[in-house]
């Protein structure tokens, strides 16, 4: 089943083409790593996925939806981690996750889950305003993975985690993966997307090019 | 989620952060003490005045420490990013507007208390038994009216980095008929003319229900574009 399909999507920021033409299918259940230099789309093309920017020409199909028509309607089925933590300062970790599950409808068990797994019960009563950068990139993820979505879309999510929480990350994404879920996530950390089994979509000048990394390796 | 339910999510969020950093009550508060007494300075020199001008002086001040209020409620959004969030979690626009004013709410009545006091006190005001009913009524409707607007300017400067500055150029113009109407309500209360006050009072509150509602069907639309 497709949860991603964009055929010649073309994104602006102001008059610039961040995303130029680009054409991508995810199917239910791939790890989706989207690797590319800075600047080249990758951000764009998460945040067009996730309904946060509008597509300007070209189709695009998320959930089953289409996005030249609704920007709203998927994204209570999809979870977004950017380069922002989206938390409040003066709540605590348990306070956060619980408000970022409640929001979606989902359930505080899914937010308990979500800490547990990302390391976070011993910080459940910290603030956020407390937390190291480590432990917000933590805190981020857990948010995201508490809204128990059917797409996850990841910005630079290993980016400011240690060993351990990079380790904590990757699991949670193959458990995702394994549940039927969709990740689709942006890196700069080729080791990390072999290790996932992902499939590499290279984004170059606002365009997608799938499976290069595995063509340029055979 | 009901519209409700979502709206009091929202509202205890932003209760409980205002809770913990005490930022709308340990600053706002006494920013507003501070303009009430600068008022009663200021008129020192006439004593009589004090008590005349005292309505328009205390909603100019409620106003004033309304902005502050609105500026913090949506600085927390844009803080770390949390209106995307907020976008991202489907929950529908009129209950962001609803929570969000609603807490402004709280915070602005409890803040009114205060400063009534100060202005009973300052003052030399005297609100006569009969007409107290009809001052709170018209104070609620108008704190209502307040809130409902500096939420939709709040979320519409939310994502421009000068929008503490802009918050007071757009609310300022739009809540002088407000104010204009709820200081001669209070006027009339306070002269025990309860027919004029409560005739001024409707305006607050024909005012108050319009505000509400542009904001439930505007800020869906303005969060977006934030």
């Amino acid at each position: 089943m497709s949860v991603v399909r964009l055929r010649n999507a073309v994104c602006l920021l102001g008059r610039f083409p961040a995303l130029a033409g680009a054409d991508l299918d995810v199917r239910a259940g791939e790890i989706v790593w989207l690797s590319g230099p800075n600047g080249a789309g990758k951000t764009t093309l998460l945040k067009l996925l996730a309904g946060l920017l509008q597509l300007h020409r070209g189709t695009a199909t998320v959930l089953g939806i289409d996005l030249a028509i609704d920007r709203h309607t998927h994204r209570s089925s999809l979870a977004f981690a950017g380069h922002d933590t989206f938390a409040y300062d003066d709540l605590s970790v348990s306070e956060n996750l619980g408000f970022a599950a409640r929001a979606v409808g989902a359930s505080q068990d899914a937010a308990a889950n979500a800490a547990t797994h990302f390391g976070l019960d011993d910080l459940a009563a910290v603030t956020h305003a407390n937390l190291s950068a480590g432990q917000r990139k933590r805190l981020a993820l857990a948010m995201a993975f508490a809204r128990d979505a059917d797409l996850i879309l990841l910005d630079e999510p290993h980016a400011g985690l240690d060993l351990s929480g990079r380790e904590l990350l990757d699991a949670e994404l193959v458990r995702a993966a394994t549940a039927g879920r969709t990740v689709i996530y942006s890196s700069h950390e080729t080791d990390r997307a072999v290790g996932l089994n992902a499939r590499t979509v290279r984004i170059v000048g606002g365009l997608a090019f799938q499976d290069a990394l595995a063509e340029q390796s055979e | 989620m009901s519209l409700a339910s979502d709206a009091v999510l929202i509202a205890k969020k932003d209760m409980r952060i205002e809770m913990r950093s005490r930022i709308v009550f340990a600053q706002v508060l006494p920013f507003g003490g501070i303009v009430l007494l600068l008022f009663a300075f200021a008129l020192d020199t006439d004593r009589g005045v004090l008590p005349i001008v005292a309505p328009g002086l205390f909603w100019v001040t409620v106003t004033l420490s309304a902005l502050l209020a609105v500026s913090r409620s949506f600085a927390i959004e844009a803080e770390h990013g949390a209106l995307y969030a907020l976008r991202l979690s489907g929950l529908d626009g009129a209950a962001i507007f609803l929570g969000k004013a609603a807490a402004i709410v709280l915070q602005l009545l409890v803040l009114e208390v205060v400063l009534a006091t100060g202005v009973f006190v300052l003052y030399d005001v005297h609100v006569p038994g009969e007409a107290v009913l009809a001052v709170a009524s018209v104070a609620v409707a108008a704190t209502v009216a307040i809130a409902a607007i500096g939420t939709v300017y709040g979320v519409l400067v939310a994502g421009i980095r000068a929008r503490e500055t802009l918050v007071p150029l757009l609310v300022l113009p739009a809540v002088t008929p407000l104010l204009l109407a709820a200081s001669r309500s209070f006027e009339y209360a306070i002269d025990n003319d309860l027919s004029t006050s409560l005739r001024w009072g409707s305006l607050v509150g024909v005012i108050a229900s319009v505000c509400v509602m542009v904001g439930v069907v505007a800020f869906g639309p303005l969060l977006e574009e934030s």
